[in-house]
């Protein structure tokens, strides 16, 4: 069976349609891994109790493969009473797994912030969220865009993962596609060629960034 | 409840093998990948440098669940034959974290101090040789921490093969658990867990053996900065 760039044309649009998907999964998963991945740094300069039992969480979600963690949550949310719909659960599944790696972007921008800078917020008695939100945060961010960048790339590769929940992404659409005709070349080669095109356009973007802020 | 862990140990222990496999066989043709194509991407000669760019970047920029599917079902539709799923298996990982461990050895090469280079010219040493006696030994010592953390990646890529029907871990617990256990399936996913989380820590261990014999053998202990960056990107303390 050759190539059919009839049956390339009629798969793209059920394709491009998963690709927005995609596109939703992976932006709403970066919003909650750079949010909750900040908490999680915070809370690695805290009291020792607290940063051990947050490093430890770190490196298990971390060690573990996301497919499996996307199991996990989608059989313990409902168990505990937490009913949501796939999407839902996917966003919390990537968002949890890309917080514990943009946790440590950030420790790193944070522990870059050279002491004198909270030496000083102290000698100003700045309350302690007056430090974080007007002193530090501000200093080590901008540095660790270009890391935080990186993670959304990865992010967007991995949302097909998310099928195992029956979420029709780009993959999806192209797995159902080929089950149908079982003409697998198109839907396929098409699905990597538009990952193809948007991960390799930012990843350029991201490393143009790198050499402006710099990288940690 | 203990009763039912040692049930879905059973039932998990024969995936252990074939993700153990997966693993190892992704994590040696890894390496040859990427040692390969980092090395390649340093070439004099252009054409290697561009083959071994469009090898990097497309693989790096496609999606590997992309690639797993591509492999099993365009491929043998093109070339009119099919691996064994295990081999084809092996052979997405290989083909996906090779591509990232040659940014890493090309990294690394480049971080070997340009004196080094100049020495072993001085002592007319071949080009060869001199990669292989004087500037390998010395960049491997770099790789070893970012290696540590892309091979726990692959480990984890392993789950993926559950896509394509090998029975690795994650598969045997999605066909012979998932129906038979409906009130207990967070635990069976928290074991699955524990089981990967265990694979990753043999992982560090061993390239933490490996990262002080390297260093052992090019004369130096592994410098505060490696240790720190195996610790931080290990992925297991």
């Amino acid at each position: 069976m050759g190539w059919d760039w009839s049956f390339a044309a009629e798969v793209l649009p059920a394709l491009l349609q998963g690709l927005v998907l995609t596109l939703q999964l992976t932006v709403l998963g970066s919003l909650f891994a750079f949010s909750l991945g900040l908490v999680l740094a915070m809370l690695l300069r805290g009291p020792w109790p607290i940063a051990i039992v947050v490093r430890g969480f770190i490196e298990f979600v971390r060690s573990t493969p996301l497919l499996v963690q996307v199991f996990f949550l989608f059989y313990v949310l409902p168990d505990i009473g937490i009913l949501i719909p796939p999407f839902a659960t996917g966003v919390i599944a990537l968002g949890l797994h890309y917080a514990t790696y943009t946790a440590d972007v950030y420790r790193a921008g944070i522990d870059a912030v050279p002491p004198g800078q909270w030496e000083a917020a102290t000698a100003l008695s700045l309350p302690r969220s007056r430090v974080w939100t007007g002193v530090v945060l501000p200093q080590a961010i901008p540095r660790v865009l270009p890391a935080l960048g990186n993670y959304v790339i990865s992010m967007f590769k991995e949302t097909p993962i998310l099928i195992a929940i029956t979420l029709l992404d780009i993959v999806g659409w192209a797995r159902e596609a080929g089950g149908r005709t079982f003409s697998y070349d198109e839907p396929y080669t098409i699905a990597g060629l538009l990952f193809l095109a948007l991960s390799y356009p930012a990843s350029l973007l991201v490393r143009r960034l790198e050499r402006r802020v710099g990288t940690i | 409840m203990f009763d039912d862990i040692g049930t879905f140990l059973r039932v998990l222990t024969p995936g252990i093998p074939v993700t153990v496999m997966a693993t190892v066989g992704g994590i040696a043709l890894t390496i040859v990948l990427a040692l390969a194509a980092g090395l390649g991407m340093l070439s004099p000669s252009r054409t290697v440098r561009v083959i071994s760019r469009i090898y990097v970047e497309g693989l790096r920029g496609t999606s590997e669940v992309v690639q797993l599917f591509w492999i099993f079902f365009a491929l043998p539709l093109l070339v009119g034959f099919q691996l064994v799923p295990i081999w084809a298996g092996i052979l997405v990982l290989g083909l996906n974290h090779g591509a990232y461990g040659a940014e890493i050895v090309r990294g690394a090469i480049q971080s070997v101090p340009r004196a080094q280079y100049e020495g072993a010219m001085a002592l007319s040493l071949s080009p060869t040789q001199r990669m292989r006696r004087v500037i390998l030994p010395q960049a491997v010592v770099e790789m070893i921490p970012p290696f540590n953390t892309l091979f726990i990646q692959l480990l984890k890529s392993t789950a993926l093969l559950s896509f394509v029907a090998i029975n690795e871990i994650t598969n045997l617990a999605n066909q012979r658990l998932v129906s038979n256990f409906q009130q207990e399936l967070p635990l069976v996913w928290l074991v699955v867990l524990v089981l990967y989380l265990l694979l990753a820590l043999v992982i560090t261990t061993v390239m933490r053996l490996l990262e002080s014999a390297a260093s052992a053998r090019v004369g130096r202990k592994p410098s505060a900065r490696a240790r720190a960056a195996a610790k931080t990107t290990a992925g297991v303390v």
